[in-house]
């Protein structure tokens, strides 16, 4: 067989792991290591109004679900209403429709929400189109005075958003220009709009923001907090409507921008809203798997997180066999160990797992040494193979049996769970260890039994790596890695290391 | 330093295993051809047809309940051997020299009964000793008296000679003496001696026991250097003759010297040993290598046993 299909087998199988690996790391920030905790904030908006037997359409602004606060999911709520979503660059919009409802209605909105630390909210888009405000007479006058003043002031953008911001939030009564522009009672919304229009007038392309401060509402009624956005030749930049302060946008929700109102309903009255959040602690992984769902819904629905969760339990057993199996491949064919079987002390290092390592090493121990002797005595009663397997396994259960009673009366609760040792594993290990003693003596027999507990201890830590354990059940995918190396190593004919000791004296001599 | 020691192997020859499986063995050696070396029966079949002198059968013991019919089928024999069929490293194999009233001596001179040696063949039907533990036969033939060139290297048992033979062309040789801690049997694991032998004359070169190099027998304090192989080309040609039998392209050939029918064939390995390379302190690798080379102008079994002689003799 050619070495070069196995390297063409073997780097195919590295560029697929590798790739899906890569896809889900970088673009889906699926967590490295496992202790990675995605902060999550639940995002409530309730929306109340009377109705009277007439048709009502109510209009919901929600956030977009691949902003950069990403909705990993997200429910509407309500009786009887039908529901459609639209989304437009500035917007998503949630329509709730129905033909003649009576009395209250309640509809909710509940999202949650990532927060992703690295998040950078503003960031490139396509440019926008430059509207001139439509601003007249006196305003425009006005308008004109307030952006030369700043103007002045200010070395470049952020200082003129700041200057302009500050303007308006410290509004003074004699200044008559600000009052021409906004009442006395205006919103923090009105402001923001006005500074988007004076921006206008300085060929900045500027629109208003709107949404909310996750960790500032707490439960209860939040407020509106609105920011402005202004196109800087290549890119967004985000301002806080309040202090035209420039940056990080850190926990800032948009729902919509530009014009609008959070809620619209027509053919009803008295309407409220409320929005409350709530912080959620979740897992990285929990997280990275309802991202997965989000950006590739074709690769979630084929993915373990998508199992149920007694199946995804055994797999994440079974996808550390292939580890502990590469780890008896390396001691096998690279170093040179022995060990009884193949495979058995992936086993051994499977119940390793739940009885912890020291205790596991003697618990084994002792159930060979007892069961090594039992094996002895019985071959002086000349019984056939298989009764005889069968006799040293149920001796084997009593030794079990018997190690755990007592180890539970002496208090040693880890002697319990000799139970997990595969006893199969043990009488045919016992069975082997044996015959090699009879046939090889002693010194092979207890060489190859260390030699297995050795390996086993190995595969053992290999195994119980939190961080290899975190890498194989969130990227199995690693696993075509693991099969490539396997691959490689299939090929691999160069000398094993314990052979350079057993050839050692034709090292130098012959040629 | 390894990476160093690696290389100086390297430099000298030597077959690792890793090596052997993947270039000699899983490439020269058909799968479906292994039946035919695993199973000694089958061995034996195909030797007798192809004219090669082999131990004879006594018979074959291949269900429970012919056991029962042993103790009349070894009736006219004093001595003999029990073999599995499918053993392998010389595990199983139990030698009798004799028998006394109703016990059986094994070569070891230790006694056992014949509940004893119904057990053992009951074991070796069950398949405690064959690969896998699958069912198995047991053979019983006959007990070789070996030539007394090995009487002063022995202690007790039947020295051996094994013979590597790569695409018909036998490369490397030892022969392997048993002793006192081998019990009997030859087989280096097991505490024999291997000797390398000078593959130009069939005489014995250094010799090493474990993994120490000796030249003395530890039992009998004789030389074991420098002994000469009768027949010495005979033997090669029988193992040539061992490789178009059963087209296995790497293959073990264990030879006996029977004191009155000259060389037999005792068993073929598909998976021989590397140890033979220690016993002559001469990597294989080599002499495969000038095989590879010159196997195009080899047809003939004297072709190659010819050749092997010119070419792998120690001068």
């Amino acid at each position: 067989m050619s070495n070069r299909h196995v390297y063409v087998l073997a780097a195919l199988l590295v560029a697929a792991g590798l790739g899906l690996f890569l896809y889900k790391t970088v673009r889906l920030d699926f967590p490295l290591s496992p202790e990675v905790a995605s902060n999550a904030w639940e995002v409530e908006v309730k929306v109340e109004f009377e109705t009277h037997g007439n048709p009502v359409r109510a209009e919901l602004r929600v956030p977009a679900s691949r902003g950069p606060l990403p909705i990993l999911n997200e429910y509407f709520v309500s009786r009887g209403f039908g529901l459609t979503t639209t989304r437009t660059e500035n917007q998503r919009l949630a329509i709730w429709s129905r033909s003649r409802p009576e009395g209250l209605q309640t509809l909710y909105y509940r999202a949650l929400v990532e927060m992703r630390p690295t998040a950078d909210q503003a960031g490139p888009g396509r440019a926008p189109e430059l509207e001139k405000p439509d601003l007249k007479g006196a305003d425009l006058v006005a308008a004109g005075a307030i952006l030369d003043e700043a103007q002045q002031k200010s070395a470049d953008l952020d200082t003129l958003v700041a200057q302009l911001a500050q303007r308006f939030e410290n509004r003074s009564a004699q200044d008559q220009n600000i009052a021409l522009l906004l009442d006395r009672h205006s919103s923090a919304r009105e402001r923001v709009e006005r500074i988007v229009e004076i921006l206008g007038l300085a060929d900045y392309p500027a629109r208003s923001m709107h949404g909310i401060h996750l960790a500032q509402v707490g439960r209860g009624s939040a407020e509106l907090s609105h920011w402005l956005e202004v196109w800087d030749r290549d890119r967004w930049r985000a301002y806080d409507g309040a202090t035209g302060a420039t940056g990080d946008m850190g926990d800032y929700l948009i729902f919509w921008r530009g014009p609008g109102q959070l809620v619209h309903v027509d053919g009803g009255d008295r309407l409220s809203w409320t929005m409350t959040t709530e912080p959620v602690q979740m897992g990285g992984l929990t997280a990275a798997a309802s991202r997965e769902r989000l950006f590739s819904p074709d690769l979630w629905a084929y993915s373990l997180s998508n199992l149920p969760l007694a199946t995804q339990n055994v797999y994440r057993v079974l996808l550390l066999i292939p580890v502990g199996a590469f780890v008896i491949l390396v001691m096998r064919n690279i170093v040179g160990f022995k060990t009884f079987g193949t495979f058995m002390p992936v086993l051994i290092a499977l119940a390793f797992r739940e009885t912890h390592l020291l205790a596991g090493i003697i618990l084994f121990s002792v159930l060979i040494t007892l069961g090594l002797s039992i094996r002895f005595y019985l071959d002086r009663l000349k019984l056939l193979l298989v009764p005889r397997l069968a006799a040293v396994l149920i001796v084997v259960i009593l030794l079990m049996l018997t190690v755990s009673v007592i180890s539970h009366r002496l208090g040693i609760e880890s002697g319990l769970s000799v139970a997990l040792f595969p006893m199969v594993i043990l009488t045919m290990t016992i069975e082997r260890m044996s015959v090699v003693w009879e046939e090889r003596g002693p010194r092979e027999a207890v060489q190859e039994g260390v030699g297995s507990l050795f390996t086993a201890t190995l595969a053992f830590a290999a195994m119980s790596s939190t961080q290899l354990n975190h890498l194989i059940t969130t990227f199995p995918e690693l696993l075509l890695v693991l099969l490539a190396a396997t691959l490689l190593l299939g090929r691999y004919s160069g000398y094993r290391l314990l052979e350079l000791r057993r050839f050692k004296v034709l090292a130098g001599g012959a040629g | 330093m390894m990476l160093a020691l690696a290389r100086r192997l390297r430099a000298a020859g030597v077959l690792g295993i890793n090596r052997r499986n993947a270039d000699f063995i899983a490439a020269w050696n058909p799968r479906h051809r292994y039946p035919l070396v695993d199973d000694k029966l089958l061995t034996k079949q195909l030797a007798i047809q192809a004219g090669i002198a082999v131990p004879e059968l006594y018979g074959v013991i291949e269900i429970e309940h012919q056991i029962r019919e042993l103790a009349g089928l070894l009736e006219q024999h004093g001595e003999f051997v029990i073999k599995p069929a499918h053993g392998s490293g010389g595990i199983g194999i139990l030698v009798i020299t004799g028998r006394i009233r109703k016990l059986f001596r094994k070569a070891s001179g230790d006694f056992i009964t014949q509940e004893e040696l119904d057990h053992h063949i009951s074991n070796t039907l069950s398949g405690l000793f064959s690969l896998g533990g699958a069912q198995d036969k047991a053979l019983i033939e006959a007990r070789v008296h070996f030539d007394p060139v090995f009487e002063a290297v022995t202690y007790q048992g039947v020295p051996d000679v094994r013979i590597i033979v790569f695409r018909g062309v036998p490369v490397m040789a030892m022969v392997r003496l048993p002793t006192r801690a081998s019990d009997g049997r030859a087989n280096l694991h097991q505490g024999a001696i291997g000797a390398g032998v000078d593959m130009a004359t069939g005489r014995t070169l250094t010799a090493v026991c474990g993994n120490d190099v000796v030249t003395e027998h530890p039992d009998t304090h004789q030389p074991v250097t420098g002994v000469e192989i009768p027949n010495w080309q005979v033997l090669l040609g029988i193992a040539a003759r061992c490789h178009d039998l059963t087209q296995l392209g790497y293959v073990g050939v264990d030879l006996v010297l029977d004191r009155i029918r000259g060389p037999l064939m005792l068993e073929l390995n598909a998976r021989p040993g590397l140890n033979i390379q220690i016993a002559n302190r001469c990597g294989l690798l080599t002499r495969l290598e000038v095989v590879e080379r010159e196997i195009g102008s080899l047809s003939t079994i004297d072709d190659r046993v010819v050749f092997a002689m010119r070419q792998f003799g120690i001068n």
